[in-house]
């Protein structure tokens, strides 16, 4: 028997759980109860308000992103100078949170900033109080690349550089940051493509009132009142799919310029 | 003198980070205390309005759905992660020994799953099975009911995640392995169980691990493929949608063994690297000892 035939199962499976449900989304985007029909998925890609909701989703990922970016940059760096076992234990406080359930946290933060914090809720507004959720939710997806990547990060680099006279300002802009590259572009495509799909943070902290790209496509295929509107919401998926599959290029394409620059060097 | 200060301000950043993510769950804790009843009714919604302590609301948590939903949510985690490991490191092996052309055509579907945006991934699930029980109504059989959809929808998307932390192993592992067994006079199956698979063992423990995590994070997918019965998070989700509100006491259950098994793998390692300092230390003693 060749080795091959064990991977029979799984290449079944895949077609049938994998390639065909795939194609359901372009099935249904020009499908209505079993007619060939252009007519949805023309007038959903015309919708105005659609597409106005898409940039408003891709402009909150692109802040959480940043924030998140900002916060655990400085998060990850200490902990990567610190004693091993020491940084070991408070990295796992970090990441504890990332296994508990995150839409109960979500939950609790509706909780907090209608009854314990009201002040700050009014302060930030119903955007800043999703935005401020979202880079909760996201924050240790950001700290963990770049932890990884620092704490590998060779230190005889930092003397070298040092013993040749740059001050530790130079040091960090000049080796530090562009070595730590990889971490911080796989932390952006850790917090950026889920973040424009993320449904839950805006329909529990907005309480319904506030829509990013993602309810829209809940709302398209989950209505309380039975089915919902298949065409609609496969071909808001498709508009989905294109936007990620593009950011997730220029995401490789800044990882490759990196990779033979560092080869190059 | 500046450098105290710094050393100080790091502590004092890292310190307001970690308080930052446990806000919510020190909130939930405290309040998983409260008294909640109204009336004769308890309404879990008031999460902010404390009425004194008690500990009804434990008692209260297995009797009602959200715990049936969190034993469901393990149940189902246990199974789809044990499937999943299965074919998935099966799958491994054999895409392993395949050509080329079929081994990467193969391994870039298998990546579908994980690039794309979860939500994607349960919509797909939601059509694919929406027809499939149109079509067995037609036909008058019963519908798939929500368990095994689960159960499909989390195996497929855990499988990848396998696959892809076997694979490495056996780049790792020798090619003759399985012929040299079977050589031997091991069957296909004995040749498997007796040497491939002992060679790519943390491998395969690291995918079940993986894939049991995905499952129990898992609320997306979950959410979009099950219609009335399902895991612990869509249960929040639309409780904490509706009027009802989640019985803050599920924070503290899923927290305090969390946090226990944590500690324990954290610490076992934490005295590994200790005792591997200490006896890397001797070494160099010794050496010192013997150059003299």
């Amino acid at each position: 028997m060749k080795r091959r035939v064990f991977a029979y199962p799984y290449v079944v499976w895949m077609i049938l759980f994998i390639v065909i449900p795939m194609l359901f989304i372009f099935y249904y985007a020009v499908n209505v109860n079993g007619q060939f029909t252009l007519t949805k998925f023309i007038a959903t890609l015309k919708d105005a308000g659609k597409w106005k909701v898409l940039w408003a989703s891709v402009v909150m990922a692109f802040k959480t992103t940043l924030i998140c970016l900002l916060l655990a940059y400085p998060i990850a760096y200490i902990l990567s100078n610190m004693k091993k076992s020491v940084a070991g234990f408070i990295s796992v406080l970090f990441f504890v949170p990332m296994w508990m359930n995150f839409v109960l946290r979500t939950y609790a933060w509706q909780a907090i900033l209608e009854y314990l914090l009201p002040d700050l809720k009014k302060f930030l507004g119903l955007e800043g109080s999703v935005l401020m959720v979202l880079v909760y939710d996201f924050l240790p997806f950001m700290i963990m690349p770049l932890y990884n990547t620092l704490s590998k990060l060779d230190k005889s680099l930092l003397e070298a550089s040092r013993d040749l006279g740059a001050n530790s300002a130079v040091t960090f802009f000049r080796v530090v940051l562009p070595l730590s590259v990889p971490g911080i572009v796989s932390g952006i495509t850790m917090v950026f493509i889920p973040a424009i799909t993320a449904f839950t943070v805006p329909a529990l902290i907005g309480n319904g009132m506030y829509h990013l790209y993602g309810n829209e496509i809940e709302l398209a295929f989950k209505t309380l009142s039975g089915q919902g509107d298949y065409a609609v919401g496969s071909t808001l998926s498709i508009i989905l799919l294109i936007s990620v599959l593009v950011s997730t290029l220029i995401m490789n394409h800044f990882d490759k310029d990196q990779q033979q620059g560092g080869q190059l060097w | 003198m500046v450098k105290k200060a710094v050393r100080s301000l790091k502590y004092v950043y890292l310190g307001l980070m970690v308080f930052f993510l446990y806000i919510p769950i020190i909130y939930l804790i405290v309040y998983s205390f409260n008294d909640f009843t109204v009336g004769r009714r308890v309404a879990y919604a008031n999460l902010g309005k404390w009425k004194g302590f008690t500990l009804q609301n434990y008692a209260n948590l297995f009797s009602g759905e959200a715990g049936s939903s969190l034993l469901l949510t393990l149940e189902i985690a246990a199974i789809s992660s044990i499937i999943a490991t299965v074919i998935g490191t099966a799958a491994a092996i054999g895409i392993y020994a395949m050509k080329k052309r079929t081994r990467n055509l193969i391994l870039n579907v298998s990546e579908l799953p994980m690039v794309n945006p979860d939500l994607v991934t349960g919509i797909t699930f939601m059509m694919l099975f929406a027809f499939v029980n149109s079509v067995l109504v037609k036909l008058g059989l019963k519908q798939v009911g929500d368990i095994p959809k689960l159960l499909i929808a989390h195996i497929s998307f855990s499988i990848p995640y396998v696959i892809f932390s076997v694979m490495p192993r056996l780049r790792q592992s020798s090619d003759m392995l399985y012929e040299a067994a079977m050589d031997l006079g091991c069957s296909p199956l004995q040749a498997l169980f007796k040497a491939v698979i002992p060679d790519i063992m943390p491998g395969i423990t690291s995918g079940f691990i993986m894939a049991l995590t995905m499952s129990l994070d898992d609320f997306v997918v979950s959410y979009f493929v099950s219609d009335l019965k399902s895991v612990l998070s869509v249960y929040i989700y639309s409780s904490a949608r509706g009027a009802k509100g989640v019985n803050p006491a599920l924070a503290t259950v899923i927290f305090i063994p969390l946090v226990t098994l944590l500690l324990i793998v954290n610490l076992r390692r934490i005295s590994k690297e200790r005792e591997y300092e200490i006896q890397s230390k001797k070494v160099k003693l010794k050496d010192k000892g013997g150059n003299l």
